[in-house]
């Protein structure tokens, strides 16, 4: 079996799905609903078996001989070999990555069909641009699927891509297919001024990762520049590196590779919505809750962690014997900063959505911070378990907000009472749906768990308790980077917990809060199969992963995922392997996890279930609004930097362009004008005048010759006689001499 | 002055001004009567010139027939008013200005020429019978003289054929 | 003796005065009377010339008989047109007979 070859027609399926469904299928919702999906399962299988085959036939092996294939691509020289190459290359990184991207892309997708309420009616009351009325079909459903498959498709690219620009191509289509699809429903407006409509979202969402994206091609091109190539392996060999990082790039006294690993690192800040770039993030829950898995679950947050892991060799370049590289030193502490900051606010949010968007913030600022302490399996770890549990909890969510829709129609049906604005992502309208929809409630406990990392059976716990293993080595070698991140991850990890207990509670435990919520009904298979294959893993994923010194379990199951994926790094990087075990950071996991858990439960749910209408008890204070309010970040951002800049852009445009430009333009044009008038008056008066004088005279001349043909026979004799005498005249002068 | 230059200047006299009046007089009938003299005095030229016979001829055939005619056709062509208009003056003076040009034009011709002042020859006694033996010779004039009278039957019939009574 | 260039120049005059009467006159009677006065001074030309050049030869005054003739039947025939031309448009002046104007 060709491995290079299906590598590379990992990412085919779903573009082609793309084009034919935009190009021809646009009509046919079934028909391209069915492609998508298609194309998604033959990416899938093809994933997978390039994942299965790497494990069991190469495993650790894979690091040093991964499955590459490389085209010359961009003519950069007059010799075809030192082309700049495009090429595919699986490493166990990659594979790792291949395995969960596949896996959760396809249940996203299977769960589209049943979001989109595939196979119900049509509505003549749909608009397109804005969401169908309930049990109805939406009305670009082939559209959403055309713009799915394209991000699978980018993200698969960007997976197994490798070099820079092909994962830096991977990435511009997923931003852009994240405005599409955060946009989706684009016509779409709110009564409340303060609710931001998914357009704006959009374009928030495009502008805040574009300065990212714009630092990071400035990363590679400066990459590029120093070294010629943008090849991984070639980047990573440890010649280059060890030149990269003594190489001085006379910016504030970093070296090459610590400028680079810096841009590049800005880059995974916009992307992954960390501080001071993650205003984008909550606002693009506005999109259909698919999108908001796919984006903030499978693929383009964990792009961005994605590709600060792959780069770590280049940020961790020249550590040494140092505590911390530039990058790292920026990563750990904008990571941490991150996970509490947007911990503190999930607190306070009612929409569920954005309590899970806020959250996402968190968990890659956890991941993020793990890098910055070196603590890389950890990390890697941590992205693929968190892919799971955080697809299951926002499809979960969706669910939620699907069925409570539903008991919002019949609701109404029922008390026959209309127009009223319902907002079903609003927790406070919820209350009580365990019995109304049960698998959705478990599979999403079962994710809260997780997320909260609540010990041993969850996937969650093992990542973390990995990442707070290895920020608390650091910080016991004495790093105080170590000690900070171990911190602040572990309140935030408190705080997690917490909020998460608070979510379940106020959603499914208690009574039901309003009409709608009591109405609520379960849904159809297409939305709760994917939930529960994605338990599955949100269990099992972490069992791969457990560390050999943990007791009991260390020693039966062996630590597969640090010994398959820690291979690809470990001839350059030095990952913090724990000699003997420490029970500090499991303690602190422990206490924390289920310290939040039952925090929250207790204020939420077995101290009293809030009623209908009663305000959340932490409300009140001036801190809590703060924190509902997230800290006024996009107030301040709003005034400081985007209106400066519609000024700017009116101001040019009434005076540079209206007044400058037009007005020249204007002005040009008028005298072009008055010129024309000119020649005109010129023309009228010599030309035409000469002309018709011309013609006048002539006429006149040939009336006035007309005049001798008077029909009289003398006058013709008279004239003749006188011709005659002047002839004669003419003739006899010169003639004296025939005297 | 001998006496024959004071008779051709009268005779002369007389034919120009009997040609001017015809030219002139507003009134036909003293025009034919003009023309009349006119050709009473080329008939005195004629005798002049000793050429008798063409001075009888002149007199018989001209004055006796053709002024006739003339008058004939002056009396049966009056116009109804009665008058008999003339040209506006601009054409008379132009007409004028053109005939004395002409007349110049044909004194300077004339005046190039050295002519005899008097005449050389005497003309010969028998010189009508030589006119009328000139006539009918066959190697002369016989042609002529009976294609003009072929002419003469010609315009007697045309004439007669062009004024008949078309009824 | 009466020098030949005198009769000329009555012949001269005279042909003069008869070409104004042929082109100032608006009655075609009195065209005719000029056309008359014209012959009649070429006549005279002929005449005078047989006289003083050659005398003894006929020529002379044969041609000026014949002049006569055709004068005659000329004049003859004219005046029959007139005539026919009065009594279809009751008028003999010529400044009538433009047909032919612009």
């Amino acid at each position: 079996m060709d491995l290079t070859l299906i590598t590379w027609l990992i990412p085919v399926p779903p573009v082609l799905a793309f084009g034919l469904i935009v190009l021809f299928f646009n009509k046919w919702k079934r028909l391209s609903g069915s492609i998508s999906i298609l194309s998604m399962v033959a990416s899938f299988v093809m994933a997978q078996i390039v994942f299965w085959q790497s494990v069991i036939e190469k495993g650790p092996e894979l690091a040093k001989e991964p499955i590459h294939s490389a085209i010359p691509w961009l003519p950069t020289s007059l010799h075809p070999e030192e082309w700049l190459k495009m090429g595919v290359m699986v490493d166990p990184l990659t594979a790792v990555m291949l395995f969960f991207v596949s896996i959760t892309c396809l249940c996203i997708f299977v769960y589209s069909a049943g979001y989109h309420n595939a196979g119900m009616p049509e509505s003549k009351h749909n608009k397109k641009g804005e969401p169908p009325e309930v049990g109805t079909v939406e009305v670009m459903y082939s559209r959403f699927f055309a713009y799915i498959s394209l991000f699978a498709a980018a993200m698969l690219t960007l997976v197994v891509a490798d070099n820079l620009l092909l994962l830096f191509i991977g990435w511009e289509v997923m931003g852009l297919c994240s405005y599409l699809l955060i946009g989706f429903w684009f016509a779409r407006t709110y009564p409340d001024p303060d609710k931001i409509s998914p357009f704006k979202a959009a374009i928030k969402a495009f502008m805040t990762t574009r300065v990212g994206d714009v630092l990071m091609l400035l990363g590679i091109a400066y990459i590029y520049s120093q070294t010629g190539t943008l090849s991984f392996r070639e980047l990573f060999e440890p010649k280059m590196l060890a030149q990269l990082a003594e190489h001085p790039s006379y910016i504030v006294g970093l070296s090459v590779a610590g400028l680079a690993g810096l841009l590049l690192f800005a880059g995974t800040v916009g992307k992954s919505a960390q501080f001071p770039l993650h205003v984008w993030l909550p606002d693009a829950m506005e999109g259909p809750t698919p999108v908001s898995a796919m984006i903030h679950a499978a693929t383009m947050v964990s792009a961005g962690v994605y590709a600060v892991v792959r780069m770590f060799p280049l940020l961790h370049a020249g550590l040494g014997n140092g505590d911390y590289t530039a990058p790292m030193l920026a990563m750990g502490l904008i990571g941490a900063f991150t996970a509490l900051f947007a911990s503190v606010i999930a607190i306070a949010q009612n929409d569920i959505k954005r309590v899970l968007a806020y959250s996402t913030i968190a968990q890659l600022g956890y991941m993020i911070a793990a890098l910055g302490v070196g603590a890389w399996v950890a990390a890697a770890f941590h992205l693929v378990t968190h892919a799971f549990f955080k697809a299951l909890l926002f499809l979960g969510s969706g669910s939620v907000i699907h069925g409570v829709e539903h008991g919002h129609h019949h609701a109404e049906h029922v008390a026959h009472g209309h127009g009223e604005p319902f907002d079903a992502n609003d927790m406070m309208n919820m209350g009580g749906l365990r019995t109304k929809m049960p698998v959705t409630f478990w599979t999403f406990l079962i994710g809260g768990l997780a997320l909260s990392g609540f010990p041993l059976v969850t996937a969650g716990f093992w990542s973390k308790d990995a990442i707070l293993g290895g920020a608390f080595e650091k910080s016991m070698e004495g790093n105080w980077l170590g000690t900070f991140v171990f911190l602040m991850l572990a309140v935030s990890a408190l705080l997690t917990a917490f909020y998460t207990a608070r979510q379940i509670s106020l959603t499914f435990l208690g009574k039901p809060r309003t009409d709608a919520a009591a109405h609520a009904s379960e849904n159809v298979w297409t939305m709760t199969a994917p939930l529960v294959a994605l338990a599955i893993f949100a269990i099992g994923a972490g069992w791969t992963g457990i560390e050999h010194t943990f007791p009991v379990l260390g020693e039966l199951l062996p630590n597969w995922f640090h010994s398959f994926v820690g291979a690809t790094v470990e001839e350059v990087v030095k990952l913090p392997v724990a000699a003997e075990f420490n029970p500090v950071p499991l303690v602190t996991s422990l206490v924390v996890a289920l310290g939040g858990l039952a925090l929250g439960f207790w204020l939420y749910a077995w101290r009293k279930p809030l009623e209908t209408g009663e305000p959340d008890p932490l409300s009140g204070s001036v801190i809590y609004k703060w924190m509902q309010n997230r800290f006024y970040f996009d107030e301040l951002y709003n005034a400081v930097l985007i209106q400066p800049t519609l000024w700017l852009a009116r101001w040019t445009y009434t005076f540079i362009d209206k007044t400058v430009i037009d007005g020249f333009l204007h002005g040009v044009a008028r005298s072009a004008y008055r010129i024309g008038e000119a020649f005109r008056v010129f023309d009228r008066a010599v030309i035409n005048g000469g002309a018709d004088a011309l013609a006048q005279t002539i006429k006149e001349l040939g009336m006035g010759f007309r005049e001798v043909q008077t029909g009289r026979v003398q006058n013709y004799m008279l004239l003749a006689l006188l011709m005659m005498i002047i002839i004669f005249v003419l003739f006899e002068i010169p003639l004296p001499a025939l005297r | 002055m001998t006496t024959l230059q004071v008779m051709f200047f009268f005779f002369s006299l007389i034919t120009v001004a009997g040609g001017l009046y015809t030219v002139i007089a507003r009134n036909l009938f003293h025009a034919a009567l003009g023309l009349i003299v006119s050709l009473a005095g080329v008939a005195a030229l004629y005798a002049l010139l000793e050429a008798s016979f063409l001075a009888a001829a002149q007199v018989a055939i001209y004055i006796g027939a053709i002024a006739i005619l003339i008058i004939f056709a002056v009396m049966l062509t009056r116009g109804v008013t009665g008058k008999n208009p003339v040209k506006d003056w601009w054409t008379y003076t132009v007409t004028a200005i053109v005939c004395l040009l002409l007349l110049v034009v044909l004194l300077t011709t004339l005046f190039r020429f050295d002519w005899p002042q008097t005449t050389q020859a005497a003309v010969p006694a028998d010189s009508i019978a030589r006119l009328g033996k000139s006539l009918v010779d066959p190697s002369l004039y016989v042609l002529p003289f009976e294609v003009a009278s072929v002419l003469l039957m010609a315009a007697l019939i045309g004439s007669a054929y062009i004024a008949r009574d078309k009824k | 003796m009466v020098p030949l260039s005198w009769y000329l120049i009555v012949a001269a005059i005279l042909f003069c005065v008869g070409v104004f009467g042929v082109l100032a006159r608006r009655n075609a009677v009195a065209i005719l009377m000029g056309i008359e006065l014209m012959l009649n001074a070429v006549n005279i030309n002929l005449v005078a010339f047989w006289r003083y050049l050659e005398p003894d030869k006929m020529a002379g005054q044969a041609f000026a008989a014949f002049v006569f003739i055709v004068a005659a039947a000329e004049t003859a025939v004219g005046l029959a047109l007139i005539i026919s031309v009065y009594r279809n448009r009751e008028t003999v002046d010529v400044e009538n007979v433009d047909l032919l104007k612009w």
